[in-house]
């Protein structure tokens, strides 16, 4: 089911990045004569392949003309960015003030006890990343939470243990309908 | 049955984030079913109404009339008991949506549009006197432009209140090959969705106040410098851009004025500190978002080194309002040196939050009660942080308060992007201190020292009174530790962090024992 998976063992990580080179290099093709095309082409990628690979970095700053520590520094400066795979579904639960006044720090937790995770770790089956974000500019229907495109408010324990339950089941009859 | 007739659901993220999507799936399914093929659904944007968000009206001769908040479950009920032919006899119903007091006592100008077109439709965008600020502004001398927006009493909405008119005229004074129009939509502010509600009901208006802004200062090129968290935003502004462009409101020819004016959305990648005007230039740039030390100030070397216009979302947008209707029925609002209306945004434990536009001068307490309805939970109201992360927090003895930049600024608060983000009386005021340094922590550009180690030592200090540790000693650490931060950081990050935590030390020093 997770064959998409990028893989976390050292080894096959390279032999990944080797699939994605092609990836990687139409995205750069796509983006380099934008004025300021590093973030443009690192969204890119990100969005193909769910992180920024190694490879990424060396053939951007290649492409570029940039020293690998000026790519990585951009890259590690923008808490969106990842150099590691993460799960098929980043969940971002609101740890700003508005959701803060509605119970967002219980949320926080008990997001973080349901899953078993700390922020930025990715479950053990690859299925979710949790991530901290500060603020959907959802703050009128406080608690938020994010998973990919979809906003969610006014979210409270047993939403949020829904929503996991959705994400972990209904894949597969998504995956059919696609 | 009904004669033709328009259901209107909402698109913009809150409303989905309350089931906006699956009420329009369930209309879809019903209407099928029913197969009367003269009802059409339209998804406008929203009107900021929130706590009665998925809101869907219908149109009637006497004037749209609303249900809300409606669940999928809800839909066979209300087409049942006669919501397509307007009628009020279900319990979601809430008459004409125009004479709901939240809505009817609000001055809406920069949002008057919000919830009522379909955001991507060029039509009712041009059938609600959309562009008429851009046909004018391209009959105008450039000069002409900018007078228009000085005149008005224009200042920047995206926190610093700096006069519009005059940041272009140092734009349009400039000489040089290249000239940038960048619009701050980074909306990194807790607590606020203006910038957001307004590109998602109604991008054409940003796009307008863009084109407005390029004509004036003589420049071709424009950049949304849009945040990441925003995915709706950004699928909205895409198309309706490319709506703009197909149509010559955008590219070679704008309107056939001989002038050239083109816009692109960027992306940030989650970093707070991107909001702030020359680290959002360096981001744009494609590279990390340092602040710069200014001078240079961006009107004169700003994106790429060229003179740029950067300006917040509610300010570009505005300027297409001034423009069609006059700067002085634009100044006409306000007070003192606030002229307009201000967009705020009612956050947090609140009844009734959402977005709230008003002539500058209601008192936080009227926002808090009067449209807010007091808490969400039925607590008392304690605190009320106004103005975004660096914003103070206000104690119910300032309530009174005039919500006008001046005002705020005599009590030593900020309005800011118009925020205000209401706590009950279960709020630790010690653990709200601690998270503005924490914040400062994760989101400091690590620039200077005060802003990058005072905050990481403020969240130690502070565990350290919540603790009991050497109470009296680490507090007056911790007053000198901000009197650093605000005296030595480079911008407001490091500069106004201490804001929140100090009003906590002095307005709710109980919480700190
Ligand atoms: C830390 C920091 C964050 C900021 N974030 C934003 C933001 O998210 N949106 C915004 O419009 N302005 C933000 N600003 C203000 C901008 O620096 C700048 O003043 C503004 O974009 C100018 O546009 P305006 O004059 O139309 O308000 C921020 C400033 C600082 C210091
Ligand atoms: S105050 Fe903080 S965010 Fe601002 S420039 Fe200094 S280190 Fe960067
Ligand atoms: S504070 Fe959580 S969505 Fe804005």
């Amino acid at each position: 089911m997770s064959s998409s998976l990028p893989n976390a063992t050292p080894s096959k990580a390279v032999a990944v990045d080797a699939a994605h080179l092609s990836a990687i290099t139409s995205h750069i093709d796509n983006n380099e004569q934008k004025p300021g095309p590093l973030l443009p082409i690192l969204h890119d990628i990100q969005n193909d392949i769910g992180y920024i690979p190694d490879a990424a970095i060396s053939e951007i700053s290649k492409r570029l003309n940039l020293s690998r520590a000026e790519v990585h520094g951009v890259v590690s400066f923008y808490h969106h960015f990842s150099t590691k795979p993460r799960g098929r579904h980043i969940v971002e639960v609101c740890c700003a003030e508005s959701c803060q006044a509605l119970g967002g720090r219980d949320l926080q937790k008990h997001a973080k006890e349901k899953l078993g995770l700390d922020w930025y770790q990715t479950s053990k089956d690859g299925e979710i990343t949790l991530e901290p974000v500060y603020c959907l500019g959802n703050c009128a229907c406080s608690p938020a939470v994010r998973v990919g495109k979809q906003i969610l408010g006014r979210v409270d324990n047993e939403d949020f243990d829904e929503l996991i339950e959705e994400l972990t089941t209904v894949p597969v009859t998504l995956m059919e309908g696609r | 049955m009904s004669a033709h007739n328009k259901v209107y659901i909402p698109r913009d993220s809150s409303s989905l984030s309350m089931g906006a999507e699956k009420v329009a799936v369930a209309f879809q399914l019903a209407l099928q079913a029913s197969d009367s093929n003269d009802t059409t659904i339209i998804r406008n944007g929203s009107r900021g109404l929130y706590w009665l968000e998925p809101m869907v009206e219908v149109d009637t001769p006497e004037g749209r009339v609303a249900y809300g908040p409606v669940k999928a479950r809800d839909v066979e009920s209300l087409i049942a008991q006669g919501m397509l032919e307007g009628k009020q006899d279900h319990p979601l119903s809430l008459g004409l949506t125009e004479e709901i007091p939240y809505l009817k006592k609000q001055q809406r100008l920069t949002f008057a549009r919000a919830g009522i077109i379909d955001p991507v439709s060029l039509d009712d965008y041009l059938a609600t006197d959309g562009y008429t600020g851009l046909k004018r502004a391209i009959e105008l001398a450039p000069q002409a432009i900018v007078d228009e927006v000085k005149e008005s009493g224009l200042r920047g909405r995206g926190g610093a209140a700096f006069p519009t008119g005059i940041k272009w005229q140092t734009v349009l004074g400039a000489e040089a090959s290249q000239k940038y129009i960048v619009c701050n939509a980074d909306e990194g502010d807790s607590g606020t969705f203006a910038d957001r509600l307004q590109m998602e009901a109604d991008p054409f208006g940003l796009i307008e106040g863009m084109t407005i802004a390029g004509l004036a200062v003589g420049a071709t090129q424009g950049y949304i410098y849009l945040r990441e968290e925003y995915p709706h935003a950004h699928e909205i502004l895409d198309e309706a851009i490319a709506i703009a462009e197909q149509n010559n409101y955008l590219g070679d020819n704008v309107l056939g004025s001989g002038k050239a004016f083109y816009l692109e959305v960027r992306l940030g990648a989650k970093a707070y500190i991107c909001g702030e005007e020359t680290a959002l230039l360096e981001s744009l740039e494609g590279k990390r978002g340092m602040v710069r030390p200014k001078p240079p100030i961006p009107a004169l070397e700003g994106l790429f080194g060229q003179p740029t216009v950067v300006n917040n979302v509610l300010s570009l947008s505005t300027v297409a309002i001034i423009l069609a209707k006059g700067a002085d029925f634009y100044k006409d609002f306000g007070m003192g040196r606030s002229l307009g209306t201000m967009p705020f945004q009612l956050a947090g434990n609140l009844k009734y939050a959402g977005l709230v536009e008003m002539a500058f001068g209601i008192t936080l307490k009227e926002l808090l009660y009067d449209f807010g309805g007091g808490s969400f939970n039925g607590k008392p109201l304690r605190s009320v942080q106004a103005g975004g992360p660096l914003g103070t927090y206000l104690p119910e003895s300032q309530w009174d308060v005039k919500m006008d930049y001046e005002e705020m600024a005599a009590l030593g608060a900020v309005l800011g992007h118009g925020g205000v983000v209401a706590f009950d009386d279960s709020v630790d005021m010690a653990e709200q201190a601690r998270f503005s340094m924490e914040f400062c922590v994760v989101e400091s550009c690590g620039k200077c020292t005060p802003c990058r180690i005072g905050s990481t030592r403020g969240v130690e200090v502070i565990d350290k009174i919540r603790a009991g540790e050497d109470r009296e000693d680490n507090i007056e650490l911790l007053e000198e530790l901000c009197e650093t931060m605000v005296d030595g950081s480079l911008c407001a990050m490091g500069g106004m962090t201490p804001f929140p935590v100090q009003s906590a030390l002095k307005h709710f020093s109980e919480d700190f024992s």
